[in-house]
């Protein structure tokens, strides 16, 4: 089953096209394949689902390597320039001289007429962006100590020196937006990611059961689940986290946060497997197994799971971006996760009022990265859901 | 279908039952009893407590007694008096704050029902008749675009956007000089252009899901050989497609009544906190800033009612207009 | 026209429905030509993709997406239903619109059509009469009342028992010989004067099969119909039709009676399909099994279009030089008898 020699499924179907043989060489590639095989195969001609995987590939590459990709770091306030609006990037200056690029320097100043302060650019001073310029130390993923990042202006020791290259600008305590939304992506979207593995162990053993023991228990859990999934999330959310004491340290209000997001996962995960086990009960192969004499134990884990282990990963990657939207939502009220942690609930925090969005609108940024991360899953779910189903071609 | 009628409201019992023990756990979360927290507070702020009034709230709530007796003490309450209990918070029964509250998150979300229903179904036949076509891609874009948009965020972008560049300040049910007006003419003029924005948005992701299903199923009805059957009859086109794709089709949307008000009412608590509308919403969050349970509780036990009902309804409806849900018992 | 034969009901002068896909172009029909009287049942047989199904759909334009007719003229004879006259009117369903009001005046009320599925050929969610009475409503204007008792009066010659019940049932509760009892009652509630049947009772098992034929034969007698019945089976052929058509890739290749095709087929893929049916007497006459003689190789892939003969790489007299370079012209051996083979012309 190596990937490398497989044939692309466009010159494999089981039609001819070439009159007289029955199946060439590429066709029995086809015919020989594995179930897994075959979903990639399939996965792989569905466009949309194949970039989603690209993009959320460099958002998770991001956030493994948030230390190097940022700029700065995400705590460093740097009072002299809040609430800067998103830098210029520029390649050439005022007289059209080729710089490559760079931003100018800022002098704050106040607007005439409202008294506001702001930031003026200076023409006279400029700083170019450098890749691999020095800035903040960092310790990458706490263990090597480094101050190299991928990109920036390089300031020196001089603090007063600084001029900062703000992407997305900065917020009202000068730190920059894009660094934490980068560092935010961390929290924001491995909160999925755990919800759905421990929704997973919950689903697959409560459904499991249901569905291979069936009787009482199978009608018990079924009511529970109905009355679950029949209430509103995030009312019943928003309860359960208030409930989380506010001085527990962040991780363990992290892990407490992924909890009850997976409180919902579980059940229409349970519900599946419990489908698919009674579906895959009756199944011709699963009475030869049995015929066989086959132990329970071994029919359940090497002729069914294997049979519908593709709608489970279906099915969890379905749920994810509604665990994303959970954490979003109760970060954003204040009940999920809090400062400092950074997350992209925990930054919209900040967007709350109408006052704070009017002056600096490019807090909002932060809510494109969501959309476009859930939409990325959907996407990404769409594609397996098509690629997992076998009668379709 | 009198048999069907009674089983499914027999049904309704554990549910409620369920609903109300979820309720009364979320009640008792907290770490220690609201009481003593909220004497402490007061203490904190100077204000002296008297004893016997502890005693009385004390014996009032049962809070000496053990969870279970509590718990059946609360119920009984709610089931033969209707009474949830009192909130710190707004100091007052919760019965009186919940009420007009309830009723406009209610109101609303039954708006955002109808804009979704009048809008998703025609599109959603049209899609799936011109599937592949300009409208298709459009529709399915814009789809998936509105499914990826949680309620809150386009709330906030909207309120930046209308503000910024039509200098309209968004939010609240009423303007300021309306809050406290007897209902009037005027006032419900001022209340709807309020409430078009949050029914609108509250809408968007219930009628991107709905098309979606829609699309789907009215899909596999096409290809289904009753119709070319009917076309063979000489039914015209649009006869054709009502008569039998869509009536299929719509058998699903139907069920979706009680779920799509759960949606909204889920859905919509951010919103209506991030407009700052006088809703349950916006009440049930000050509530759980301030750990005022009961006010929760009675929030989740009334929406879990309503849930109830709502799928009660689809159920009923469902098998009014499907003869194999109507035939083949509760498990079709 | 010289002189119009009175009986003539039907005439496809080479039609041609192209499917247009991705993939390259289907000839699902590649110049069919045919003829049917009144009265007549014709049989069509062919392997499944032969394009006899398509045929049909074609005639009363009915053919999906995207299926088109390339070209080709399907006239039909049609006479007025009030009796007013007896010279039929020739209509060209290829050039009528396929939305339009005059084909759906034709659908269900001259020509009518009964499918292969008797399970999905109704809608689950409508009564079995309402199904049925909202084809009388359409093309004779009556009354509610009227078309329901048309409606009863049709179950109850279909031999629908209880009739006056099952209007009111729902497709899910009927059996599968009973639903396409209702199909055919829905197909001829209209008096239509030519019935398309595509493999009705393919789907059926063996003892409803023979009460669904021997249904339609009676009622093609009570009514003066033609019935085109469409099969892959020979012996439902032999039992069934008058005149039989042979089809292969989109073609006609050979028709005549049925006892012609029967004793004395011409068309090598005719004498092939002949030998290809188990005989029960040879079965039982020998001690060991005895292979079927099948026709060599497989139906060649519907994108290519072969030169020549279609036949040619599967036929056991393929003249090399003649049979891959030419394709047949339709010549008439004996009186009655038509051939597409280069054998004979």
């Amino acid at each position: 089953m190596s990937e490398t020699t497989a044939p692309p499924l466009e010159e494999s179907k089981p039609i001819q096209k070439k009159k007289g043989k029955a199946i060439d060489t590429k066709d029995e590639a086809f015919y020989r394949a594995g179930q897994w095989q075959l979903v990639w195969w399939k996965f792989r001609r569905h466009k949309l689902a194949r970039f989603a995987m690209i993009v959320l590939g460099i958002f998770y590459f991001c956030a493994l390597f948030a230390e190097i990709i940022t700029p700065y770091d995400p705590l460093h306030r740097m009072k002299e320039f809040a609430a800067m609006p998103p830098s210029n990037l520029r390649l050439f200056d005022t007289t059209g001289k080729f710089h490559g690029p760079f931003v100018y320097g800022i002098k704050m100043a106040r607007d005439p007429v409202t008294l506001r302060p702001m930031y003026v650019e200076d023409p006279n001073s400029i700083y170019p962006i450098k890749l691999f310029a020095k800035g903040d130390e960092y310790k990458l993923w706490g263990l090597f100590a480094w101050n190299v990042h991928l990109f920036g202006t390089e300031t020196g020791t001089n603090s007063a020196e600084l001029t900062p290259y703000f992407i997305f600008g900065s917020d009202s305590l000068g730190r920059d937006v894009f660094s934490r939304i980068i560092y935010g992506s961390r929290i924001s979207l491995t909160v999925g990611l755990i919800g759905v593995f421990l929704a997973f162990f919950l689903g697959l053993i409560l459904g499991g059961l249901a569905g291979f023991f069936g009787g009482v228990l199978d009608e018990v859990l079924m009511r529970i689940i109905d009355v679950l999934v029949s209430l509103p999330q995030i009312p019943l959310w928003m309860s359960l986290a208030a409930a989380l004491p506010q001085d527990w340290p962040q991780l363990r209000l992290y892990f407490f946060v992924t909890i009850i997001l997976s409180i919902f996962g579980w059940t229409s995960l349970a519900r599946t497997v419990r489908g698919k086990m009674l579906s895959t009960r009756e199944e011709d192969y699963v009475m030869a197994a049995k015929l066989d004499g086959e132990s329970e134990w071994s029919i359940i884990t090497r002729y069914m799971l294997p049979g519908f282990a593709s709608y489970i990963i279906v099915s969890l990657t379905i749920s994810i971006p509604g665990m994303i939207l959970g954490e979003t939502s109760l970060s954003f009220l204040g009940i999920g996760l809090r400062a400092p942690t950074i997350s992209w609930g925990v930054m919209l925090q900040d967007a709350q009022s109408l006052q704070s969005v009017a002056l600096l609108p490019w807090l909002l940024w932060p809510c494109f990265f969501v959309v476009l991360a859930v939409l990325m899953f959907n996407f990404l779910g769409d594609g397996m859901r098509d690629a997992a189903d076998p009668y379709v071609t | 279908m009198v048999n069907y009628i009674l089983l499914r409201l027999l049904r309704m019992i554990p549910q409620m039952l369920i609903i109300s023990v979820l309720a009364f756990v979320i009640i008792q979360l907290p770490p220690g009893d609201f009481l003593t927290e909220r004497i402490n507070r007061l203490k904190a702020t100077g204000l002296t407590v008297d004893n016997a009034e502890v005693e009385r709230l004390t014996k009032m709530y049962g809070l000496d007694q053990p969870m279970a007796a509590q718990y059946i003490k609360w119920i009984t309450n709610i089931i033969t008096k209707g009474d949830f209990g009192y909130s710190w918070t707004f100091a007052r029964d919760v019965n009186e704050i919940i009420g007009s509250r309830m009723g406009m998150t209610f109101f609303i979300s039954f708006l955002a029902f109808v804009v979704c229903w009048s809008f998703a179904i025609p599109v959603g036949i049209l899609v799936a008749v011109k599937q592949y076509s300009v409208i298709d891609y459009f529709f399915t874009f814009l789809g998936f675009i509105g499914l990826a948009t949680p309620g809150f965020l386009l709330a906030l972008v909207l309120m930046y956007v209308s503000f910024e560049y039509f200098g309209l300040k968004v939010g609240g049910l009423f303007s300021q000089e309306m809050i406290l007006a007897p209902w009037s003419w005027a006032k419900f003029v001022d209340f709807l252009k309020h409430i078009w924005l949050p029914v609108i948005i509250l809408a968007i992701g219930g009628t991107a899901n709905l098309i979606r299903t829609l699309r789907a199923t009215m899909l596999d009805e096409l290809r289904k050989q009753y119709v070319t059957v009917a076309r063979a009859k000489g039914l015209s086109e649009f006869k054709v497609l009502m008569l039998y794709p869509v009536r299929i089709a719509i058998n699903p949307i139907v069920s979706t009544f009680g779920w799509l008000l759960v949606w909204f009412f889920s859905g919509g608590t951010v919103v209506e906190i991030v407009l700052n509308l006088d809703t349950a919403g916006p009440m049930l969050w000050r509530a759980l800033m301030t750990q005022d349970m009961y006010t929760a509780g009675a929030y989740i036990v009334i929406v879990g009612f309503l849930t109830a009902i709502g799928s009660l309804i689809s159920d009923l409806l469902l098998a009014a207009i499907d003869p194999r849900v109507r035939f083949g018992g509760l498990e079709a | 026209m010289p002189e119009q034969d009175q009986n003539l009901l039907l005439e496809i002068k080479g039609l041609r429905t192209y499917f247009h896909l991705a993939e390259g172009v289907v000839h699902a029909v590649d110049g069919v030509d045919l003829k049917m009287h009144r009265k007549e049942t014709l049989g069509i047989v062919g392997e499944s993709g032969c394009g006899k199904s398509i045929s049909a759909y074609s005639m009363l334009r009915l053919v999906p997406p995207p299926g088109k007719i390339e070209a080709g003229e399907i006239l039909f004879y049609k006479t007025p239903k009030d009796g007013s006259t007896n010279q039929a009117e020739i209509v060209n369903l290829t050039k009528l619109d396929p939305n339009g009001s005059e084909i759906r005046n034709i659908r269900g009320n001259y020509i009518s059509m009964v499918f292969q599925e008797p399970m999905t050929a109704m809608s689950p969610v409508r009564t079995v009469g309402q199904q049925i009475m909202e084809a009388i409503i359409l093309h004779q204007k009556v009354s509610k009342e009227e078309a329901r008792k048309q409606t009863i009066e049709m179950l109850r010659r279909v031999r629908m028992s209880n009739p006056e019940r099952v209007i009111d049932d729902y497709p899910f509760q009927l059996s599968g010989g009973m639903r396409q009892r209702a199909v055919i009652a829905m197909a001829l509630c209209c008096r239509p004067s030519l019935l398309i049947a595509d493999e009705p009772t393919t789907a059926l098992d063996v003892t409803t099969e023979a009460q669904i034929l021997n249904l339609m034969r009676d009622l093609q007698d009570e009514f003066g119909m033609a019935i085109m019945y469409i099969t892959h089976n020979l012996g439902v052929i032999a039992e069934m039709a008058d005149n039989v058509a042979v089809m292969y890739m989109g073609r006609v290749v050979e028709q005549a009676d049925v006892s012609t095709i029967f004793y004395n087929p011409l068309h090598p893929y005719t004498q092939g399909l002949h030998q290809s049916i188990p005989q029960l007497k040879d079965a039982l006459s020998r001690k060991e099994h005895k292979r079927l003689d099948v026709i060599k190789g497989m139906v060649p892939d519907p994108y290519s279009r072969l030169k020549g003969c279609p036949f040619h790489p599967r036929c056991p007299k393929f003249i090399a030089g003649v049979c891959d370079e030419v394709e047949p012209r339709m010549v008439e051996p004996e009186p009655g008898h038509t051939v597409k083979c280069h054998l004979y012309g």
